[in-house]
């Protein structure tokens, strides 16, 4: 019963836990790292006020996200989430290169067989090649740091694990 | 004339000539700081830079001002929410790839299956043709291939 034992948030702050502590749903007392790295980030007044700002459904998914963050700060002082974020896009940059390729290549292929056989292509095979590969070679993927101007240039790095988002 | 950095502005406070805010947050730009000192608060920020070397906390600093743009346009799933699209973009990518990769497997075999069956084709052909050349001769003359 939560009555009985404070949960880590307060007694991190060594507070009174009061009955409606808005801290109290996330933060149980088995876990008081989980706070004090929020803390340590973004301060207990500021967590409390973004919860406050959110519907209660919502608040649960926030501090997962806040954990999320702050964790990735103390892990990269200097980048935080935007090491990981500068990664993934360069990552998502190299497959969609090399799916271009492999979809030349297909295109290629397609192009030789219908050469090889005696049947001249009209339009509309030609139309029929060229969808059915799907070759796009200016598919879009949105940026998400392309207003982004960091004063270092060395922000790809190794991304965080795959945690639990 | 001393100019207030944005922070000291913000914070209704002198700006000392050693302020730690002023290198990163220009009177022009107040939003910059207002943006982090929702997210973050001012203390919080004076440490994390204090902490670190001079040469990195330009960099901190834009870091921490993209997070606190992110948390302010999504409060539930701030930067986090752009992560968790990326790994999906990821996913669908690689999967595309894979899919790809075995539509060319694919068409390799059957190219390198017709190629075979084409080449023994034209060699029954040519045998059959070098045959017939040879028909008019006696049975003792007849090249045997060896094949049927």
């Amino acid at each position: 019963m939560r009555g009985t034992s404070p949960c880590a948030s307060c007694k991190l702050l060594r507070r009174r836990c009061a009955k409606g502590c808005i801290f109290a749903p996330y933060f149980p007392s088995d876990d008081p790292q989980k706070f004090a790295i929020v803390h340590k980030v973004f301060g207990a007044s500021n967590v409390s006020k973004m919860l406050q700002e959110l519907p209660i459904h919502q608040r649960a998914d926030a501090v997962s996200s806040l954990v999320y963050e702050a964790n990735a700060r103390v892990r990269d002082p200097v980048y935080g989430c935007v090491g990981a974020i500068s990664y993934l896009e360069n990552q998502v940059s190299q497959l969609q290169m090399q799916l271009a390729v492999a979809q030349a290549e297909i295109l290629c292929i397609q192009m030789q067989q219908e050469a090889a056989t005696p049947t001249p292509l009209d339009q509309d095979d030609k139309s029929l090649i060229l969808s059915s590969s799907n070759f796009n070679i200016n598919s879009p993927h949105p940026q998400y740091l392309i207003n982004f101007a960091a004063s270092s240039t060395n922000l790809i790095q190794d991304p965080l694990k795959r945690e639990s988002l | 004339m001393n100019t207030r950095c944005a922070a000291c502005k913000y914070l209704r406070r002198r700006c000392p000539s050693d302020c730690i805010f002023s290198p990163y947050f220009p009177p022009h730009d107040p939003q910059r700081f207002a943006s982090i000192h929702r997210i973050y608060g001012a203390s919080n920020v004076a440490r994390m830079l204090q902490q670190l070397p001079v040469n990195q906390r330009a960099a901190t600093v834009d870091c921490l001002y993209y997070e606190a743009q992110c948390r302010v346009q999504d409060p539930v799933c701030g930067c986090v929410g752009v992560i968790s699209l990326l790994y999906q973009e990821i996913h669908n990518a690689e999967t595309k790839l894979a899919k790809t990769k075995a539509q060319i497997a694919l068409f390799v075999d059957s190219n390198s299956a017709r190629e075979d069956f084409e080449v023994e084709s034209d060699l029954n052909v040519l045998l059959h043709e070098e045959g017939n050349e040879f028909a008019h001769l006696g049975p003792s003359n007849q090249v045997s291939f060896g094949f049927t």
